[in-house]
């Protein structure tokens, strides 16, 4: 049993972003709103990138992975779909979002989970809700919704009330179960 | 429903053929709540489990992009239901910070009072409910008395006991009257002898020890490599915790500490909680001494907040911005833009990341939940226990189904 004390840090981004350079123009784009720094890139070099984050500068822990439905988004001009990783350095105590777009109809992204386990039902979920595929996942099965379920009910096209799934369910009689 | 995840081709032939398969769950008094297990057992050691979770998924991510930004607070409220003031925190922070609201001091102060009775209360509740499966009845009975001091806290402040529903955007619901800073007070009287109670009874019982020391250990490395965060992660050695290193809310102003254990057993996931409780203490009793005046919520010339019932019955300016609000054709401005903003919550980083599309509704609500990530740990730490260290570890783990399936 012990404590720990430390004083906050200010996240700067600088060091981050000048070591990725590696990568030359063209391979990501970067995009800051409030403290969070995002950065878009295409799927082909999305590993890349995040291992690059992961190995050369620190950001050990994926915090948060999911995805978007931008259908209908006003002024939307990208891709349908984003999905974003989430990632902390614990020693800067600084926080970076990587962005990758994708678009229908066969939306597939190469798996993190031989980098990050953490990754594993994360990937699922963001599967389940978006149809979204993780190339080389291990266990690529629905998370939440039933297996028998066959659409992908957090796009934008999936109405709130269902398509009467749940309506429609057959009900079990006292005499049947 | 998931018939075929029994019929998984895992084992080998002849291993197959000297397991059996142990179904645990939806329904079981250890569960608390409603998650399954399909335990792969070789006598009592358990060769493999497998989680099948979505019992109690009600599409809450689905709603946030339907209900405006103060309407989602009650479905927030819902999802770690142990301690919601704590989701209802971490919901409008996510909401500020896209707006670029700032609090006033005394709006502050309160979140972080909720927050921090609400940590006690969750703690109180994970320790308590573990020790009853563990066979320590007494000590359950010593936590539940004062979690049911906190919920009459939340009671007084709000009118709600279970679900407060207590924060707006740029404010709260009512603010603190005397009677709740009573209420607060006994509480924060009361906790020391609950708090030694609970750790003689714990600490000291040799068979309460047994069943939790060297349990389910988890190493530093795949507390990192699983998205571990909050307890889980420091019983482990991360000794991480926003509250100290990303600041939010009030919390540079008060003086308290991050515990952290190495050993990551279930024995270091208790006793980290029990030590954050001590600090939550602290917290709460620095921050009654030091609560500032003045007013709790932005000023309404800000275009935010909903006046209280008084202001907009009384002024033209609160009459506007109440008709402002409320229309369904108007209602408040919100960026075209998107952000990642976490808090500490009890069971570890709850975050949302949340995309605005310059209406009051959300575009996309993603909840980070810190039962559905820390879940995902629980078939690599079972491996090679027996039966009974399953309610165990799940106990450790703290488990919310509400917010694991959202």
């Amino acid at each position: 049993m012990s404590t720990n004390v430390s004083t906050p840090k200010a996240p700067p981004h600088d060091e981050t972003l000048a070591t990725l350079a590696i990568f030359g123009d063209g391979v990501y784009s970067v995009a800051s709103f409030r403290d969070n720094v995002r950065l878009y890139v295409p799927p082909a070099r999305l590993v890349d990138v995040l291992l690059a984050l992961k190995d050369r500068c620190g950001f050990a822990l994926l915090s948060e992975l999911g995805a978007t439905d931008y259908l209908g988004y006003p002024g939307r001009t990208r891709s349908r779909f984003e999905v974003h990783y989430v990632l902390l350095n614990y020693d800067k105590a600084e926080r970076i979002v990587v962005k990758v777009g994708l678009d229908d109809p066969d939306p597939t992204l190469p798996s993190v989970v031989s980098h990050w386990m953490g990754a594993d039902w994360m990937e699922r979920e963001v599967f389940d809700m978006y149809g979204i595929r993780f190339a080389g996942h291990p266990d690529l099965r629905r998370i939440l919704m039933p297996e028998e379920f066959t659409s992908f009910p957090l796009r934008k096209d999936y109405p709130l009330r269902g398509r009467g799934e749940r309506h429609n369910f057959r009900r079990l009689t006292r005499g049947e179960s | 429903m998931s018939a075929n995840v029994l019929d998984e081709p895992e084992l080998e032939t002849e291993q197959k053929e000297a397991t059996w398969t142990l179904n645990f769950g939806p329904q079981h008094p250890a569960t608390h709540t409603t998650l399954r297990l399909i335990l792969e057992l070789d006598g009592e050691r358990i060769v493999k489990a497998i989680p099948d979770i979505g019992y109690l998924h009600s599409g809450f991510e689905k709603l946030g992009e339907h209900l405006n930004f103060n309407q989602y607070v009650t479905i927030v409220d819902r999802k770690n239901y142990i301690s919601p003031p704590m989701n209802e925190v971490a919901w409008h922070h996510a909401v500020e910070k896209a707006l670029g609201v700032e609090l006033t001091p005394r709006c502050q102060y309160i979140r972080v009072i909720i927050g921090e009775l609400a940590r006690i209360s969750d703690h109180l509740l994970c320790t308590g409910a573990a020790a009853l499966d563990l066979g320590a009845f007494t000590a359950f009975l010593f936590a539940f008395n004062l979690r049911e001091q906190i919920y009459d806290v939340y009671e007084e402040m709000s009118g709600y006991r279970f679900h407060p529903g207590y924060t707006r955007v740029g404010g709260v619901l009512y603010d603190f009257n005397d009677k709740v800073l009573d209420k607060i007070r006994a509480v924060l009287e009361s906790f020391p002898k609950v708090y030694s109670d609970m750790e003689k009874l714990l600490f000291r019982n040799r068979i309460f020890l047994d069943r939790v020391r060297g349990i389910g250990t988890l190493s530093k490395a795949d507390a990192i490599s699983l998205s571990a965060t909050g307890p889980i992660a420091r019983a482990s050695g991360v000794a991480y915790d926003l509250r100290k290193d990303e600041p939010y809310l009030a919390y540079p102003e008060f003086d308290f500490e991050v515990p952290y254990a190495t050993e990551g057993d279930c024995w270091a996931r208790f006793i980290v909680r029990m030590e954050e409780m001590r600090q939550s203490h602290r917290i709460l009793t620095q921050a009654l001494a030091k609560l500032p005046g003045g007013p709790v919520n932005i000023p309404i010339a800000e275009k935010y907040p909903l006046p209280d019932k008084l202001t907009s019955y009384n002024s033209m300016e609160g009459l506007i911005q109440h008709f402002e609000l409320i229309m369904p054709n108007r209602g408040m401005e919100s960026p075209r833009d998107e952000l990642y903003a976490a808090i500490e919550s009890p069971n570890g980083e709850l975050g949302y990341y949340l995309v605005t599309d310059g209406s009051q509704t959300a575009w996309r609500v993603r909840t980070r939940p810190p039962s559905f990530i820390h879940f995902q740990i629980f078939p690599h730490i079972i491996k090679d226990h027996m039966v009974a260290d399953v309610v165990a570890i799940l106990g450790s783990l703290s488990i919310i189904a509400a917010e694991l399936d959202r």
